[in-house]
């Protein structure tokens, strides 16, 4: 009967264990002199995207290529350059696909307008309705 | 009346609408990314070659057109392409030249003594750094590079007989 228990214990922890394991496996050691190049490397790495498993940022892929990248951006960091240059630095590379948040042109203008269009529209919509509502209601109660 | 009918088409119309979007975003091959450095110059770069105890540079390569193909003993596809490449170079259209991507210098000779070895010259890139310059996510990649070094075309993923004949060979004459 314990043993058991202990089985089903062991069997959830492994799960546990493994639904972690990818971002536990994901850390190394990069040493900064500053706590601003420390700041500019974890904002970097978390909106970069890693383009062999493309729902990730490279800061949480254990791929080969994320920790190159990862690597990449410790040393320029090093070298002093700043989050623009390292952005540019891999978008030349890379692309726009490399950023989470793509840059407002011309192109890309319908992923930044379409979400707030249908937002007003759909505030609108709702305002409406229950306005609408309202004076059903009121005229039913007047009856 | 015909407003009624108009209002009550809104609903059919979105749902219509929605339905070409979402179908023209399926069966896309979303691993396919275009590449940020068509009609850009190659890298600057200078690496050891896996045949010679010379270096080769992004100068050395200038003068004509040819293929780099990004490849690694460690990577299945590459062995599947491997076939391709080899009858693509010996049909002399191009010279083909490779980039041993973060690989062994012994495991990449085992490698090429066991398939054969249809690349010109090969280029090492240990630490894969040279593969970040060149935008490089995987092997196997194949470049076109022109003879001024402005790379003209990439595959990403193997080299079959249909981008050989649609893709690599239109571009070649292209820029020729």
């Amino acid at each position: 009967m314990m043993g058991q228990v202990y089985l089903t214990l062991m069997k959830k922890l492994t799960i546990i264990f493994l639904l972690f394991a990818n971002t536990l496996f994901a850390i190394d050691i990069h040493e900064f002199e500053t706590e601003q190049q420390r700041l500019d490397y974890q904002q970097l790495t978390e909106e970069l995207r890693c383009l062999v498993c493309q729902n990730q940022n490279i800061a949480d892929s254990d791929a080969g290529l994320a920790k190159d990248l990862r690597r990449e951006v410790a040393k320029l960091i090093s070298q002093g350059q700043d989050q623009q240059q390292i952005t540019s630095y891999m978008v030349d590379r890379y692309g726009d696909f490399v950023r989470y948040s793509p840059p407002i042109r011309i192109d890309t203008i319908v992923l930044w307008v379409m979400p707030l269009l249908v937002l007003f529209i759909a505030t609108f919509i709702v305002i409406r309705t229950i306005k609408k509502n309202a004076k059903i209601t009121e005229e039913s109660n007047e009856l | 009346m015909n407003k009624t009918i108009i209002k009550a088409l809104i609903p059919l119309a979105i749902f219509l609408l929605l339905v070409v979007l979402l179908y023209n975003g399926l069966g896309k091959n979303t691993r396919l990314l275009p590449s940020a450095l068509i009609g850009k110059s190659i890298p600057k770069f200078s690496l050891p070659s896996l045949m010679t105890d010379k270096n080769i540079s992004n100068k050395t390569l200038n003068g004509h057109m040819y293929l780099l193909n990004v490849w690694a003993s460690w990577c299945p596809n590459c062995r599947i392409e491997h076939p391709m490449i080899t009858e693509f170079a010996r049909q002399n259209i191009i010279p083909v030249y490779g980039l041993n991507y973060k690989d062994t210098d012994a495991e990449a000779k085992r490698w090429l003594q066991q398939f054969g070895n249809p690349y010109n010259d090969i280029l090492v890139d240990i630490d894969g750094l040279v593969g970040i310059d060149f935008g490089v996510y995987g092997a196997p990649e194949t470049f076109l590079i022109d003879a001024k070094g402005i790379i003209r075309h990439k595959i990403v993923g193997e080299l079959n007989p249909q981008n050989l004949k649609n893709e690599i060979l239109p571009m070649i004459d292209k820029y020729k």
